[in-house]
């Protein structure tokens, strides 16, 4: 396991991945100290796309932070409406109607199966393969449409309010999505047969990178990375938010805590969501996409709130402070990319720089979810 | 080990003050406020019972000193005058309900910076919530990054925004704002 302990040389240098390495999925700069080919020390260096989210919540009203939220992790921009509109629904006692309830759930599924298809895209595109990204973003165009039609928008996403979501979905919508899971389902023993059982890929992400069960705890790391490495921790399973509840769908599992097990829990996890979508689509009932009384300015009990849900890359955690005026004292994001990028401060060590970039990219990073 | 044990455990510790929450309303399980002094004895708790470290959330209580004297004047105001008034409705007392007696609760000498630290398990939820508090003038809290090594990141990001300085803490430079930064924007007097 330990190269340095086989080659040990006093020459060693620094190296530095980013801030605009085309590897390194936006803007992180990762400082290596290396030895040869292998790394001695990593170092993540941020806040090369800090905004200061958590400062701007405070001098606006909760509803007006909304927009926010679909700009830190862009990729599953839905999953960050849900998680500060269910804090904000909590703090302030809002129902939401059970027709909203369902559109979110699908929403929000379809935006976890793009996100990881642009994964799936980038990562293999990482590891030197191109034309799986093209396949992949022909998948994730036909969501991005689905989306569209409802939304308005095609990426940083303001979808949900307090109270409900802002658009009703129409029939042609709920056609579409249903001709999406159709075709999905169609892709993934395709994906399956061009990449997961591509010997080069077998090579490149078998027994490398591990990141083992005590090291995910250590880090707080969740998501795929923690159900990699053998840890079946889900917030839809854990703290079913909205009404994840009531589907039937499974946590995919894999304890070879390798490159290869995030990949395919990842795949898998579309599956998961193709069925939860489905189930979605049968059982979504009829009525107003809007709680009827919602007050205009949003103002909670003086207390602190924590909300969880679970994103494409693991548990976000919002934690509200109130002073029961119309604008949050504190909202503190807790993103989950933010705990999976510093494992690899101490999962590289010791690893072959390209094998160090399967495992950064296996770990599906977005940096500005980490800077916010 | 199960949620009672953990919390008699954490209640054990001198100065911790433990409460069950809702989870429906609030999103955590168990509340702990704790001494800076009891800090470590707490996350070492957290750690056998094998939690994972969800996160460290700063909390600035720029006006709470005031806020809550002013509340006391307020209840006490109010207090006098109801004493006052039931002494004269009804000089028989035995029949008066008995006078609530205000809890003192004692305002701090100065307003304080709050570190919320949330664990979980990942076998079934139990939020627990560990608050500790310093004096704004002279914010230090000891540093936990020898347990929990993401602690490291979160207590960087922390002294960089509210300027709490770490104990022991190796690194303590800036992570988000830039390397040369020393001002520290999430503090309630801060102004660009």
């Amino acid at each position: 396991m330990n190269y340095l302990a086989q080659s040990p040389t006093d020459e060693r240098f620094v190296l530095n991945l980013g801030p605009q390495h085309p590897a390194t999925h936006g803007v992180l700069r990762v400082k290596m100290v290396m030895d040869g080919e292998y790394i001695v020390e990593a170092e993540p260096v941020l806040g090369y796309s800090h905004r200061m989210h958590e400062k701007m919540a405070e001098n606006r009203t909760w509803a007006q932070f909304m927009p926010n939220t679909g700009r830190m992790d862009y990729l599953h921009a839905l999953a960050y409406n849900h998680g500060y509109a269910c804090l904000v629904e909590r703090a302030a006692s809002i129902e939401v109607p059970e027709r909203a309830e369902f559109i979110r759930v699908i929403t929000n599924e379809l935006n976890r199966v793009s996100s990881h298809l642009l994964w799936f895209g980038a990562f293999v595109l990482d590891l030197g393969g191109f034309s799986p990204l093209l396949y992949a973003f022909d998948d994730r165009e036909q969501i991005l449409d689905l989306l569209e039609s409802v939304t308005g928008s095609r990426l940083t996403y303001c979808y949900f309010r307090f109270g409900g979501v802002y658009n009703d979905v129409d029939d042609a919508f709920v056609r579409g999505t249903r001709a999406f899971i159709a075709r999905m389902r169609k892709r993934l023993p395709m994906y399956h047969s061009l990449v997961s059982k591509n010997l080069i890929i077998q090579q490149r992400l078998v027994d490398v990178g591990f990141v083992p069960a005590e090291m995910c705890r250590k880090y707080g790391a969740t998501g795929p990375v923690a159900r990699g490495a053998g840890i079946a921790y889900d917030v839809r399973k854990h703290e079913p938010y909205g009404v994840y509840d009531r589907f039937t769908f499974d946590v995919p599992v894999y304890s070879e805590g390798d490159s290869m097990a995030r990949y395919k829990v990842r795949m898998d996890e579309i599956e998961q969501s193709l069925r939860i979508l489905e189930q979605a689509l049968d059982y979504l009932p009829k009525g107003p996409v809007m709680a009827a009384k919602v007050p205009k300015t949003i103002k909670p009990p003086k207390g602190d709130y924590y909300h969880a849900v679970e994103t494409a890359r693991g548990l976000l955690g919002i934690r509200a402070v109130s002073d029961g005026s119309g604008t949050p004292w504190r909202l503190k994001w807790r993103t989950p990319c933010f705990s999976n990028l510093l494992v690899f401060g101490e999962a590289g060590r010791g690893m072959l720089l390209p094998d160090a970039l399967a495992l950064l990219g296996s770990l599906d990073l977005v940096i500005p979810d980490i800077d916010r | 080990m199960n949620a009672e044990t953990l919390g008699a455990q954490l209640a054990a510790l001198p100065g911790a003050r433990v409460r069950a929450a809702d989870h429906a309303a609030v999103g955590y399980d168990l509340d702990v406020a704790l001494p800076e002094s009891s800090l470590l004895a707490a996350v070492g708790i957290m750690d056998g019972a094998g939690y994972f470290i969800e996160g460290m959330t700063g909390v600035d209580w720029f006006g709470e000193c005031e806020a809550l004297r002013k509340e006391a004047e307020a209840k006490a105001k109010k207090a006098a005058e109801a004493a006052a008034v039931s002494a004269a409705d009804a000089p028989d007392t035995s029949q008066a309900a008995p006078p609530e007696t205000p809890v003192q609760e004692s305002i701090p000498q100065e307003d304080e910076l709050e570190v919320v630290y949330d664990f979980n398990l990942y076998s079934a939820r139990h939020r627990v919530c560990l608050r500790v508090r310093t004096p704004r003038s002279n914010p230090q809290i000891h540093t936990i990054a020898e347990i929990y090594p993401i602690a490291h990141w979160h207590e960087r990001e922390i002294h960089e925004f509210f300027g709490i300085v770490f104990i022991g803490h190796p690194y303590l430079i800036p992570l988000l704002l830039p390397e040369d930064a020393e001002y520290h924007p999430l503090l309630k007097d801060y102004s660009a």
